[in-house]
């Protein structure tokens, strides 16, 4: 039954081509905010079926590629404490920090006990059956992420793991939006709108576009009929000067939304002002884990001093996730960095722009 | 990686915790979020949490949207051509 196969049907996808064909738009950028749409418009080739005039445009939503460098240092530091196991999702271990010879993968070189696990339960797990150990849980991701570290820290708490913690990269995405759209830095007509995070959040979570910024969005799935038929709205609501924001994955995302996994984060987490790549310090747009819960908090049990100093590296990831530029602009790109050996965080993640742009550039 | 939401089958549950499947390959996963979680479910999953249920129902009624735009298009188009 599952829906992909539904959703990939090639007449709906040549009608939908057709139909943006035909509207009257020029010259419009369409911001994608979720790296799982960055990779699949690459792997369908979509930004080669839309007509000239028609730019789809990779914005922050790669939450490893938007955790700054100096983050990657810090975790580092932490990692080569010899009491401590690291556990994280894939993805982190090979982000360089401020230098190329900065990694959690060359932490490991050196000796640093570093787990890649699944879901923050492993994490959990490994904690429970390393008891002399600290376990440190690496805690990064947007909305859809945060529920998952916040039910393995409430259970670490009911179940006494005192030698569990998590380090929070966590993130969350309105207010990146809003520092996007009001800088202006980068001309944004409409957003194709993560479906995941609006599982969570509902289409209520984004209707503040229509009603404060009255910019069109399209919450969408990620087939290629789903996008294809989201580009087609928000193209169409540009073309005739609307400002909504719909809801096209309507089989998953409902208006309210998820909310026993909002409340776990809310229990969890509070907001803080974080600092993101590219983008710079944004008000509340990080999570912190609140005081009840600080004894599983690996900042406040490690001391660990956040590095708010941004340093200047060649990578060009601050204006990929902005927007301002595609991976292809970047002098680095598929020279000194490619996917073995990575310069920047989008070259790392399988989300990132600049995996995505370089594992299909034949396509272009 | 993390961001990865792939949907698996419910096989069995033991209160938070269940196991479920895609193509033979099994999993285990937690429920928390999902209310009234029964096997036979297919579950959106997320770094190890069900984010939501997925019916055949509401990919059904999803898909007859997407036709309704698309047979939209079809007379658009025409018009326009
Ligand atoms: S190609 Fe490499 S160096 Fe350039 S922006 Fe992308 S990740 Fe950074």
């Amino acid at each position: 039954m599952l829906a992909k196969d539904l959703f990939r049907n090639k007449d709906d996808v040549k009608t939908l081509r057709k139909a943006i064909e035909s509207l009257d738009v020029k010259d419009i950028n369409i911001m994608e905010v979720c790296g799982t749409h960055t990779m699949a418009i690459a792997e369908a080739g979509i930004k080669q079926m839309l007509p000239k005039g028609i730019n789809l445009i990779s914005g922050p939503g790669c939450p490893v590629c938007v955790t700054p460098s100096e983050r990657i240092d810090d975790i580092c530091n932490l990692a080569m404490n010899k009491d401590i196991i690291i556990t994280t999702y894939g993805d982190m271990i090979r982000v360089p920090g401020t230098r190329k010879d900065i990694s959690l993968e060359k932490s490991r070189m050196m000796g640093a006990d570093i787990k890649a696990v699944y879901s923050s339960m492993d994490a959990l797990d490994i904690a429970i059956d390393n008891p002399d150990r600290e376990v440190v849980f690496l805690g990064i991701g947007f909305e859809t992420t945060a529920p998952a570290a916040a039910s393995a820290l409430m259970e670490a708490y009911k179940r006494k793991v005192d030698n569990f913690s998590i380090f929070s990269l966590h993130k969350v995405i309105e207010p990146a939006i809003r520092s996007l759209l009001e800088s202006k830095e980068v001309k944004i007509d409409g957003f194709l709108l993560p479906g995941h995070v609006a599982v969570i959040l509902g289409q209520k979570g984004f209707m503040f576009l229509q009603y404060e910024y009255a910019i069109p969005g399209v919450i969408s799935g990620f087939e290629p009929v789903d996008i294809l038929n989201s580009l087609f709205l928000i193209a169409k609501e540009i073309a005739e000067g609307r400002g909504e924001v719909k809801n096209e994955y309507t089989r998953l995302v409902s208006f309210e939304g998820n909310s026993a996994a909002r409340d776990a984060v809310y229990e969890v987490f509070k907001p803080r002002d974080d600092i993101w790549r590219g983008l710079g310090m944004i008000k509340n747009s990080g999570l912190k884990i609140r005081e009840k819960y600080s004894r599983f908090d690996a900042e406040v049990k490690f001391k660990i001093k956040l590095t708010d100093e941004i340093k200047n590296t060649p990578c060009k990831c601050g204006d990929v996730v902005k927007g301002l530029i595609d991976p292809s602009n970047c002098p680095l790109f598929g020279k000194e960095c490619v996917p073995d050996s990575p310069v920047g965080p989008c070259m790392v993640s399988s989300e990132g722009s600049c995996a995505a742009a370089y594992k299909y550039r034949n396509m272009i | 990686m993390m961001c990865l939401a792939v949907p698996l089958k419910i096989v069995s549950i033991n209160e938070k915790n269940a196991v479920a499947e895609m193509d033979g390959i099994k999993r285990n996963i937690r429920i928390d979020f999902i209310k009234n979680a029964e096997v036979g479910d297919y579950v959106i999953v997320h770094a190890g949490f069900a984010i939501e249920k997925l019916t055949r129902k509401m990919a059904q009624e999803n898909l007859e949207a997407v036709r309704e735009v698309v047979n939209a298009c079809k007379g658009f188009v025409q018009k326009q051509g």
